[in-house]
Formats: C-alpha cells, sequence, structure tokens
C-alpha cells in the first residue's frame, strides 16, 4: 500500500533523505520513529504528494508517485503538523470547505458524523480561532478523516495534546486499523508507537535503521536501538 | 522496479472513483465546484475577519487624501493626473492584498490543505484570483466616488468601469501567480512588487492611457486600442498562470 525503493531527498547540496526503503502492507500501522531531523517530515511529505523524490520509486495506495498525484490525493488523508484550518470559519465551515474541494456531495450528514466521532458536534457553529491547540488538532483528524481516505498519515499528531484528546487519537487510529485503512504515523512516544502500530520502524540520519513487527519487539531492546539511533 | 500495484486493503471511494472515471461534463462542473469553494473559503474568512480589506481600504484612502493634498493643482492639472493616481492607488493597495491573501494561507499553513486536494492546481489559482478581484474590486468601489469628489472628476462613466473592471483582472491575474512565487521567499513583501510590477507594467500603461483618454472625453478611437491591449493582456496572463500555477506552488 505505501511503498519506498532506495528514496532519495536532497535540499540543494544537503541530503535528507539517504535512500529510504520502506514497506507498509495494506491495512498496516506503522509507526516512524526517529530524532529531531531524521527527515521523518521529508519523508511524509513526499508520500503525501507535498513534495517530489531527488531519486528512488514511492507508490501510494499502489499508486506511483508523483506520476498519479492526485489519485493518492484522493485516496489520502493527512494531519500535519499544522492543523491546516482557518481560524475565521466555524469547525462545520471548515469542514464544509474541505468537502467541497474533495468533491463530497451531501456532506453535512458525513460532516455531523465526523464532529461527532472527534468530540466537536456541540462546537460546531464555534470560530475555529476559539479552539484550543487540542481541539483544533481533533478538527484537523476530523478533516483528514471527511472523505473516508484508505490510507492515513499523522504527523506527530500527539504534540499539544492533553490526555483527553490523546485518548481519542487513540480511538481513531484504532478504528482506522479496524476498517483497513493502511496508516502511517511518526511520533516521538515509544511505548505509544509500540501499543498502537503493527510495526514499528525508526529513521535516523535519513535511512531506516531499524524495522520490525510490533509483536516481536521487546520494549526495552527496543528504547536502546531508538537512543543509540538518536546519538 | 517496484513490484506491480498490489490490491488495496479498502475498495476506492465510490464518490471518489465515479470522479475519476466521469465525464468531461462532471469534471468540469467538479473543477467549477473546486473554484467556487476556494473563493467561497477566501470571502467567509475575510467578511469575518476584514482583516485584508481594512487594510487595503485605510491605505487606499490615505495616499488619495496625500495626492489631494500634495497635488494641489487646478481643474486641468487634475484631469491631467487624475488616470496616473487612480492606478498608482490601486496597483499599490493591490500589492498589499495579493501580498496577504496567499501569505495567510503559508503561514498558517493552510496552503499544505489545499495542496493536498485532489484538484487541479489551476482550481486554486482561479479561485485565488477571482477573491483578489473582488477584494481589489470593492476597494475601487469605495475610491471611486471619493476620487471623484476630491480631484472634481467623473470616475463613474461606464466605459471608465468597464478599463478599471479588465485592469484590476489584468492586474490581479498576474499578481496572483506572482504571488504564489514569491510566498515561499522570506523577503516576500519586498518580492512581490519587484517581481510584480515589471510584469505588470503594460497593463497599467494601457489602463493608464485608456482611463486618461476617456476622462478627456477622447474619441472611441483613440481610446480603443488600450482597451483592446488589456484584453489580449487579460486572456494571455490568465493563460500563463493557467499552465504554470501547479509549477509555482510546487516545493
Amino acid at each position: 500500500m505505501i511503498e519506498t525503493r532506495s528514496l532519495k531527498k536532497t535540499f540543494g547540496l544537503r541530503p535528507v533523505l539517504r535512500g529510504v526503503d520502506l514497506a507498509v502492507a495494506p491495512g498496516e500501522c506503522l509507526a516512524l520513529m526517529g530524532p529531531n531531523g531524521a527527515g521523518k517530515t521529508t519523508l511524509l511529505r513526499i508520500l503525501a504528494t507535498l513534495s517530489k523524490p531527488t531519486a528512488g520509486l514511492v507508490r501510494v495506495a499502489g499508486l506511483p508517485l508523483p506520476a498519479a498525484a492526485g489519485e493518492v490525493r484522493r485516496r489520502l488523508g493527512v494531519v500535519a503538523h499544522h492543523p491546516l484550518l482557518y481560524a475565521d470559519l466555524t469547525a462545520h465551515e471548515n469542514l464544509e470547505f474541505y468537502a467541497r474541494l474533495y468533491g463530497l456531495t451531501d456532506y453535512d450528514q458525513r460532516i455531523a458524523a465526523v464532529l461527532e466521532q472527534v468530540g466537536l458536534a456541540a462546537r460546531r457553529h464555534d470560530l475555529v480561532r476559539t479552539f484550543s491547540r487540542g481541539m483544533q488538532q481533533r478538527l484537523a483528524i476530523g478533516r483528514a478523516l471527511l472523505h473516508n481516505p484508505q490510507v492515513m498519515m499523522f504527523d506527530e499528531p500527539y504534540t499539544g495534546l492533553d490526555p483527553h484528546a490523546s485518548e481519542m487519537l487513540d480511538e481513531v487510529l484504532a478504528a482506522a486499523r479496524w476498517a483497513g485503512r493502511t496508516t502511517l504515523l511518526t511520533t516521538h512516544d515509544l511505548a505509544r508507537a509500540l501499543a498502537l502500530a503493527d510495526r514499528v520502524a525508526i529513521l535516523a540520519r535519513g535511512v531506516i535503521v531499524f524495522n520490525a513487527l510490533c509483536r516481536e519487539v521487546d520494549p526495552l531492546i527496543f528504547a536502546e536501538t531508538y537512543a543509540a539511533a538518536v546519538q | 522496479m517496484l513490484p506491480p500495484s498490489s490490491s488495496p486493503a479498502l475498495e476506492a471511494d465510490p464518490q471518489a472513483a465515479a470522479l475519476a472515471a466521469g465525464s468531461a461534463g462532471a469534471r468540469l462542473s467538479n473543477y467549477g465546484r473546486a473554484v467556487g469553494a476556494v473563493l467561497w473559503k477566501d470571502l467567509a474568512a475575510e467578511l469575518r475577519s476584514k482583516e485584508l480589506i481594512s487594510s487595503m481600504l485605510v491605505f487606499a484612502l490615505l495616499v488619495i487624501l496625500i495626492f489631494n493634498f500634495a497635488l494641489a493643482l487646478d481643474r486641468t492639472a487634475r484631469e491631467n493626473v487624475a488616470a496616473g493616481v487612480l492606478w498608482v492607488i490601486t496597483a499599490f493597495t493591490g500589492t498589499l492584498g495579493l501580498n496577504r491573501s496567499l501569505a495567510q494561507e503559508k503561514d498558517r499553513g493552510s496552503l499544505d490543505g489545499l495542496l493536498l486536494a485532489p484538484i487541479d492546481r489551476s482550481a486554486l489559482y482561479f479561485g485565488k484570483m477571482l477573491g483578489n478581484i473582488l477584494f481589489i474590486g470593492a476597494i475601487q468601489v469605495i475610491l471611486l466616488p471619493v476620487f471623484t469628489v476630491l480631484f472634481n472628476v467623473n470616475m463613474l462613466q461606464p466605459l471608465l468601469l468597464l478599463i478599471v473592471l479588465l485592469g484590476t483582472i489584468g492586474y490581479s491575474a498576474v499578481g496572483t501567480l506572482l504571488a504564489s512565487l514569491a510566498v515561499h521567499s522570506r523577503s516576500r513583501d519586498v518580492m512581490l512588487p519587484i517581481l510584480l510590477f515589471p510584469v505588470a507594467l503594460p497593463v497599467l500603461v494601457a489602463a493608464v492611457t485608456a482611463t486618461g483618454n476617456v476622462l478627456i472625453a477622447a474619441s472611441w478611437d483613440e481610446i480603443s486600442p488600450w482597451i483592446n491591449l488589456l484584453l489580449v493582456y487579460d486572456v494571455i496572463f490568465i493563460a500563463v498562470a493557467f499552465m504554470l500555477f501547479e509549477y509555482v506552488v510546487e516545493e
């Protein structure tokens, strides 16, 4: 469902990804970990069609990138660092805007269902500028779920979330797995990564240095491996 | 080489599949909806915040007052400079709006949200361009009567309104494209005018000359070539932007 081979990305003379080989099977949840500056966000931006690779091959939802970027976008839901929302629109208006961009028709029911799912139904007519960071992140998750994507990508989604919002996000990720969505998640939370994902990988200095099924990973050994990778 | 595409865990969203396989008419309809969505979002957000319009309006009124007092001229002299003053104000005020319309998206990170949408990137351009035309147009609706009073020239003539419309379309067409280019620059506030003014020179020259000719009640033969030039400029730059916008917004 998601696959990269010898993926490289260079900004000017600075290589950020030095040959990433990664595969996420359909319906699988991969937690991608790594220190700051390892290239996680760059990798996600390439997979999300927001950036083009310098070299290597990329497939998302079984489609090659960047050739089939338009079709990939239709099948993709992304929760990024920024919530990708408009502060001067209400929660409902934000979702209505994205529903129209994604070509959804009769979207009112879908918007209501998504707002219910992320726990913002009571605040649907409030301006997003009045929302806390956690509420904005919940709405961002709702935006990413709106068009019922096959593939979901979360870039450090727990940043700034309170425990209640983190629990809601855990439920969203569990629901995504249950629905058979392929999920890629970047995080610094080792325990959460092992608890939520099927597979965990560590990206360090632009390459994958560790990649294993979570059920086969010893948490202590994994923590040591991660610490070594960060250093 | 990568192996052939594996079968997806989920079937493609039926609506998405229908859109992908849809007829040209359906695709055109979807394109129009995307343009409309971007325009609706910009207008709705601006009506709430009034951030852009208020700064553009205050700036435009200040400049017109400064020109009015600085050029303490007689009626004939005022008629001679009125066209130039009108388009100088439009150009500077428009630059403010053009800069902010895309800079806001970039600063708030919402530009990625637009780029992640499964729509032709040129639909984003047309939505943004139409928004910019409406914002500059809204300022001109207020500016022209004020101009008429302060400069004692009739700015509310149908032919002059047509010239203002064509000039605004041309300026917004090229301005929206170049603002998309400048938004990635750290010095974008300076970058946009530097990029825009040389490229927009033909539209400004044509608009100033056509406006001046209307104000001195010149014949149609003297006015029409400049209106034709505005039309041609508008068509060319909209076509160029349609083709280039995707590459301009790429990272």
